[in-house]
């Protein structure tokens, strides 16, 4: 980083791991200082007290409102806050909402800096999407082996298969009815219960 | 047959009602659209979806309209409101200790808001001269009926909105618990929010908007000003199918079934019997039961309510001049106007303009001089709270 200070910026989000992730790619790209607002309540008067240059919320939050209250004129701003990006930079904000993140300015910022940080967030946002993404992924391939266990163990006892045997009626029967091996199994736990 | 995909987006809220029926009945696919709903958590996150085109379509507070329109407060794209989605339907529900407060100070009838609106400025004296903090009132979004309706009722009493006590924005689920809390002593939001206060017990509703304003615009039916030019037909159908869902809701026969449409959990999420409570206009308005009944609560297409009506326009943009959000000049006043466009909805349904005749009364506000939509200034100069510099 050059010279210039860091200006403050403070994070706005309710998860904490993606609040983290982005302020640890901040804080690699030079911004020290980076603040996290977890608790929404009273949320003005924190960010007033922290007094940030840049603010950034998760579009999943709705205290986003609240936020526009500080374009407004007021006695209780300080400083006025206008809207990340300008009237001409549609992409900046198509971009940022694809990802699910917003922010927002305090005047008198240089643009270029601006533009960085960003960058930054989206790209940090979409790294946090995927991570959510195969995270889910893993945990229902998880639940697909675990239903697909019990369903072999009930085509074993009730049709007398062994366990090869088991399986290769589970992944035909998928085929041929083009659903998930992992949906025909969780039928014949179902199944089986309502039987019981 | 695949019809016409659009993506429609809104905010839990009862009046999103003829939206919402009109997806969920079928009424939108019987027009050949395939609309997707879009349940969203926050004012700015439909505006900025509607504006970049990741909506088609909008349930928009209508004073957002105008702002976008006139690029107050974010970036200007223009937008048109070819149906308007209800009038009416918000209230103001304070807290049991407000309430106490204003009981003890009301000279008159308790649903006159200029009763009330002078019992509130004598709270607020009082706490005043004992070094208490100001109240706290709650609104949605600082472009929004809720906020207007707010500071033109204190103002009547006397009560400065930016001087005397706190108007903050909070989202409307969060109204209940931040009453409860002591967070706000009182709001203003729309339906179910303010039943929900009452059914818990931590509020008392003490007007329906209706008592401050005989016909508010409320919400509107937003789409992008280019997209509808390109969209013609597309927008035409989509106005067919909200007037169709307009009419089945007002009828009191199907008011049952409507409520259970919106109950459902990827719709409003809450309890039929609350939903139809504010349908039918009849609300349980204490927790001690009391229960108020009201024909003007909100209004879904009765009485003309689905027509864009550009001197509602005018009214709420006056509104913004008057609290300083915007400055007084032709232009903008045209432009806040042309948003509202009844010439899309008639020629939708195919109503003959000579036909239908405008309401002699278009706001019928309980202070000030009647609104004329064509002098902003001079119906300004009627009030003595404003931020406006003439």
């Amino acid at each position: 980083m050059s010279a210039e200070v860091s200006p403050k910026i403070v994070i706005v989000d309710e998860n904490p791991i993606r609040a983290a992730i982005l302020e640890e790619g901040l804080r690699d790209a030079g911004f020290t200082a980076v603040e996290h607002i977890r608790e929404m309540h009273n949320l003005l008067a924190r960010i007033y007290a922290l007094d940030p240059d840049v603010i950034v919320i998760d579009l999943e939050n709705p205290s986003r409102d609240v936020l526009e209250q500080m374009f407004q004129v007021s006695r209780a701003v300080r400083r006025p806050i206008a809207m990340f990006v300008d009237q001409s930079d549609t992409d900046s904000i198509r971009a940022s909402v694809d990802a699910g993140v917003s922010a927002y300015i305090v005047d008198g910022l240089k643009k270029e800096r601006l533009k960085s940080i960003l960058d930054l967030c989206i790209s940090r946002f979409n790294a946090f999407a995927k991570l959510q993404d195969e995270l889910d992924r893993t945990k229902s391939a998880l639940e697909d082996r675990k239903a697909i266990d019990r369903a072999k163990g009930i085509l074993m006892k009730l049709k007398g298969l062994n366990e090869d045997e088991a399986y290769v009626l589970l992944r035909s029967t998928a085929m041929r009815e083009k659903k998930k091996i992992g949906e025909i199994a969780q039928s014949i736990i179902t199944a089986a219960e309502l039987l019981k | 047959m695949t019809g016409q995909p659009l993506h429609v987006g809104f905010i839990p809220l009862v009046d999103a009602a003829a939206l919402i029926v009109a997806v969920d009945k079928g009424f939108t696919a019987a027009e050949g659209l395939d609309v997707t709903l879009v349940r969203e958590v926050s004012w700015s996150n439909v505006r900025d979806k509607l504006n970049i085109g990741l909506f088609d379509a909008a349930h928009l507070l209508a004073p957002v309209a105008i702002a976008s329109s006139l690029g107050l407060g974010h970036v200007k794209v223009p937008i048109v409101a070819s149906f308007n989605l209800g009038l009416n339907g918000n209230a103001i529900t304070v807290s049991p200790a407000l309430h106490a407060a204003l009981l003890a100070e009301i000279d008159g009838d308790p649903f006159d808001p200029m009763v009330t609106a002078l019992a509130l400025a004598r709270v607020v004296a009082s706490r005043k001269k004992h070094g208490a903090e100001p109240l706290t009132f709650g609104m949605t979004f600082p472009f929004s009926t809720h906020n207007y309706q707010l500071r033109f009722w204190m103002a009547a009493g006397g009560v400065d909105p930016d001087e005397d006590v706190r108007l903050v924005v909070l989202p409307p689920p969060y109204m209940v618990n931040s009453l409860a809390s002591g967070h706000v002593d009182a709001f203003c939001v729309g339906a179910p929010w303010n039943s929900v206060a009452v059914d818990h017990g931590v509020g008392h509703i003490l007007h329906f908007v209706s008592d401050i304003l005989v016909r508010a615009a409320e919400k509107v039916l937003a789409t992008r000003r280019d997209w509808s030019e390109r969209n013609p037909q597309i927008l035409a159908a989509l106005i067919r199918a909200h007037q169709r869902a307009a009419t089945f809701i007002e009828d009191p026969d199907n008011r049952a079934e409507a409520a259970a449409i919106l109950a459902r959990p990827e719709r409003v999420g809450v309890a039929a019997e609350v939903i139809q409570r504010t349908l039918d206009g009849r609300l349980k308005i204490s927790p001690d039961g009391t229960m108020r009944e009201s024909g003007r609560y909100l209004l879904v297409g009765r009485e003309g309510a689905g027509r864009p009506d550009p001197r509602q326009a005018a009214w709420l943009y006056a509104q913004m001049v008057r609290w300083g959000q915007a400055s007084l000049s032709p232009e903008a006043l045209a432009t806040a106007k042309a948003v509202f466009r009844p010439d899309l909805y008639n020629a939708a349904l195919q109503i003959d303009p000579a036909a239908a005749a405008e309401l002699p009364e278009a706001i019928g506000a309980f202070a000030g001089s009647p609104f004329d939509a064509d002098d902003i200034e001079g119906h300004l100069a009627s009030f003595k709270i404003m931020r406006h510099k003439a």
